[in-house]
C-alpha cells in the first residue's frame, strides 16, 4: 500500500527493513530527519543508535560494527561526507560492508543547506586516499530511497564493499507516495571473516596495513579484481524514449526528473528527445551509453547536473568521440531551469549532421 | 628426574617475534595482557584493537581476533565492535600520539559514554614510530625531533595528563596509571589490567589503564637509564596511582 513519506524517512525505515540494527550518525542538514528517525526507531526494534561526537567518529563506529559482521549504516551531508573520507578509505581497504548515505547540499565549504550534486567526484573517483571504489546508487524518487537502500545492504554484503547512496537534498526532503516492501526477509550472508571471538577457529584480523614487501599491492589487486567483477555483474539505469532520440538528456537525481518531464513535453511537440537516467554512478552504465552513441540518428547528449559538470566527464569517457557531449548545470543549490534545458536541447536538435 | 614446566609463553601470544626495540615497554605489556586473558579464560571472546604507531602490528602477536583502526580512532572503532556484539571483551591498545593527540575526541567521548570497553594506554612521552617527535605527553624541556631545544610550554603547551582527564569524567569506573620498570611495578600493572578486564566482564563500564613505558631509542638512553628516567622524571609529571575506582572491592 502506497503512503506519503519523506525521502529521508523512507531511507531510514528501508535500512531497518534491510536488517540494519546499528546506526551511527551525526546531525547535519538536510539529513537531520534520519538521525531523529533512527534515534526513535532503533530503540523500538532493539537496535543501536549512537549520535557520535563527529562524522569522523561515526564512520569509525561503522568500521567497528562492520568488522563484526552486522549490518550497519551512517548518513550525512556534504561537509560531513568530507570528514568521513578517512574512514571510507579504510572501510574499502578492509573489504568491509556497510551503507553510507550522502544527502548532498551546496558547497564547497559550508555552502548552504539546499540540495546539490557537487560531491559526485568525491563519491565515484575516491575522496579518500588510495585506489578504491564504492558502489554508488543515485535515487531520484522516494520509492528509490527505499528500494536502493535495501539493495545497497545486499550489494554491500555480496561484494564486501561500502555502498554509497548519493542523493541531492531535494529527494531527501521530498514527500511523495511510496511503498515499503511487505514481509521482506533480509538475505543472510555467511561472514567467516568477521570478528566474533576466535572460538573454535583460527583468529580473524581486520586490517588495512601490510608492511611487508607486496601486501598492500596484493590487497589493491584484490580490490581491483572485485571492482571488475562488480562492473561485469551490476549496473543500473533507466531509459525514457531513447530509442529514436536525436538528443539524449543524461542526469541523475532531481535533474533527471526535470529532464524526463521535458522529454515528455518536447515529444508532444514532435521533437525526438529522450532521457537517460543514471541509477548507479559506479558502476557507470558506460557500455549502454556507447551503444546509444552509435545510433546514427543521435546528434548528441546533454548532461544536466546540479554541479559544475562533474558527471559529464564520465559520459564523455563512455561515449568517447562518437557523439558530442554538451553540458548545462547550476551550482550551489540552484536548480537547472526547464527553459534553459529546452534551449540547449533545441540548439543540439538544430545541428545538421 | 621429572622435568616440571614452571614458566611458559601465554596461550594468547603467538610464536611471532616482536619487532620492538630493547628496553621498550610494549613487549612487557603485550605479555601482561596475554597472561590476563589466559587467566580470565576469555581468549575465545576477546577482540583487540591495534593502534597506529609502534604497536601497529600488535595483531601479529596476540592469538585473538584483532582489528586495526585509523590513527586515533580506537575509541570509535571499539564502540562499534562492542555495541554490535556486547558479549565480546573489547580492548583498545594505544600510544600517546594516537590516543592523546589525533584521537583525543574519540578517546574522551568513548569514555564519557561509558562504553563497556578497556583502553590500555602506553605513554612514552614521544612519537616512537615516526622517529621521536613531540607528543602531547612530552615533558617540559624534553628534547624531541620536533622540539630540538626542548619542549617549551609557551610554544607547545604543557603535557596532557590523560588518566586525570578521564577520571574527571562521570562515566568511567576505573582509571589507574602504572609503569613497567621493575618486577614490582610490572606486577602492579598486571593487576590493574586484570581488574580493568574483570570490570568489563561484569559489565561495569569503561576502564582505562595508563602505563608509563620506556622508549630508549628515541630518548637516546640505554634501557637501564630509560627506566631510571621514567622513575625520576616521568612520574613527577605523571604520578602513579588509582585515579578512579567505583568498585574497590573487585580485585
Amino acid at each position: 500500500m502506497k503512503q506519503f513519506v519523506k525521502g529521508n524517512d523512507a531511507l531510514s525505515e528501508a535500512a531497518i527493513i534491510a536488517g540494519c540494527r546499528h546506526y551511527f550518525g551525526y546531525p547535519i542538514t538536510p539529513q537531520n530527519e534520519i538521525t531523529a528517525y533512527m534515534a526513535r526507531r532503533m530503540k523500538e526494534v532493539g537496535g543501536v543508535f549512537i549520535q557520535a561526537e563527529s562524522e569522523t567518529a561515526a564512520i569509525n563506529m561503522v568500521f567497528g560494527a562492520a568488522a563484526t559482521g552486522v549490518r550497519t549504516m551512517t548518513t550525512t551531508s556534504s561537509p560531513g561526507f568530507s570528514l568521513m573520507q578517512e574512514g571510507v578509505s579504510y572501510l574499502a581497504a578492509g573489504h568491509l560492508p556497510c551503507v553510507i548515505a550522502n544527502i548532498m547540499r551546496g558547497g564547497p565549504g559550508l555552502g548552504n543547506i539546499a540540495g546539490a550534486q557537487g560531491d559526485y567526484f568525491q563519491a565515484v573517483k575516491g575522496g579518500g586516499h588510495g585506489d578504491y571504489k564504492l558502489i554508488v546508487l543515485t535515487p531520484a524518487y522516494v520509492q528509490e530511497m527505499i528500494d536502493f537502500t535495501i539493495l545497497g545492504f545486499d550489494l554491500a554484503d555480496k561484494y564486501l564493499i561500502p555502498v554509497l547512496i548519493l542523493v541531492d537534498g531535494i529527494v531527501g526532503q521530498m514527500v511523495e507516495p511510496a511503498e515499503f516492501p511487505q514481509n521482506y526477509v533480509p538475505k543472510v550472508y555467511d561472514k567467516p571473516w568477521a570478528l566474533t571471538g576466535a572460538k573454535g577457529r583460527p583468529k580473524n584480523v581486520v586490517r588495512t596495513l601490510w608492511l611487508d614487501d607486496n601486501g598492500v599491492e596484493l590487497n589493491n589487486i584484490r580490490l581491483q579484481q572485485k571492482y571488475a567483477r562488480i562492473k561485469a555483474e551490476f549496473v543500473m539505469y533507466e531509459e525514457y524514449m531513447t530509442e529514436d532520440a536525436e538528443v539524449i538528456l543524461v542526469a541523475y537525481g532531481t535533474p533527471a526528473r526535470i529532464c524526463k518531464a521535458i522529454t515528455k513535453k518536447m515529444r508532444e511537440e514532435g521533437r525526438k528527445v529522450g532521457t537517460f537516467r543514471i541509477q548507479s554512478a559506479f558502476p557507470f552504465p558506460e557500455y549502454r551509453l556507447m551503444e546509444l552513441a552509435l545510433q546514427k540518428h543521435l546528434k548528441g547528449f546533454l548532461v544536466v547536473e546540479m554541479s559544475a559538470g562533474q558527471m559529464v566527464e564520465d559520459v564523455r569517457l563512455s561515449v568517447k568521440d562518437y557523439k558530442p557531449v554538451y553540458f548545462y548545470g547550476r551550482m550551489g543549490g540552484a536548480l537547472p531551469e526547464e527553459k534553459s534545458i529546452v534551449e540547449h536541447t533545441l540548439e543540439i536538435l538544430r545541428i545538421k549532421v | 628426574m621429572e622435568l616440571k614446566l614452571i614458566f611458559d609463553k601465554p596461550k594468547t601470544m603467538t610464536d611471532a617475534k616482536t619487532h620492538y626495540c630493547p628496553g621498550c615497554g610494549h613487549g612487557v605489556v603485550h605479555r601482561l595482557i596475554a597472561e590476563v586473558i589466559d587467566e580470565l579464560g576469555i581468549r575465545e571472546r576477546t577482540v583487540g584493537i591495534a593502534p597506529v604507531g609502534c604497536a601497529v602490528n600488535a595483531y601479529e602477536y596476540w592469538d585473538i581476533d584483532m582489528c586495526e583502526a585509523a590513527h586515533g580512532r580506537v575509541g570509535a572503532v571499539a564502540t562499534g565492535i562492542k555495541r554490535s556484539r556486547p558479549e565480546l571483551i573489547v580492548f583498545g591498545y594505544q600510544g600517546d600520539g594516537d590516543l592523546a593527540a589525533i584521537g583525543l575526541a574519540e578517546t574522551l567521548h568513548a569514555a564519557n559514554r561509558g562504553e563497556n570497553i578497556t583502553i590500555i594506554f602506553i605513554n612514552n612521552a614521544t612519537y616512537g614510530m615516526t622517529g621521536g617527535q613531540t607528543a602531547p605527553t612530552t615533558l617540559p624541556g624534553q628534547i624531541t625531533r620536533t622540539s630540538p631545544n626542548g619542549r617549551d610550554p609557551s610554544n607547545e603547551g604543557y603535557p596532557m595528563r590523560i588518566a586525570e582527564m578521564i577520571a574527571f569524567l562521570e562515566a568511567p569506573v576505573y582509571v589507574e596509571r602504572t609503569e613497567v620498570t621493575s618486577t614490582e611495578t610490572i606486577f602492579k600493572t598486571k593487576q590493574a589490567i586484570k581488574k580493568a578486564f574483570k570490570l568489563q566482564m561484569e559489565n561495569k563500564g569503561y576502564t582505562f589503564v595508563e602505563i608509563l613505558s620506556g622508549c630508549p631509542n628515541e630518548w637516546h638512553l640505554n634501557p637501564v637509564e630509560a627506566n631510571k628516567w621514567i622513575e625520576s622524571e616521568m612520574t613527577k609529571f605523571f604520578p602513579l596511582g588509582v585515579y578512579k575506582d567505583k568498585y574497590p572491592n573487585i580485585k
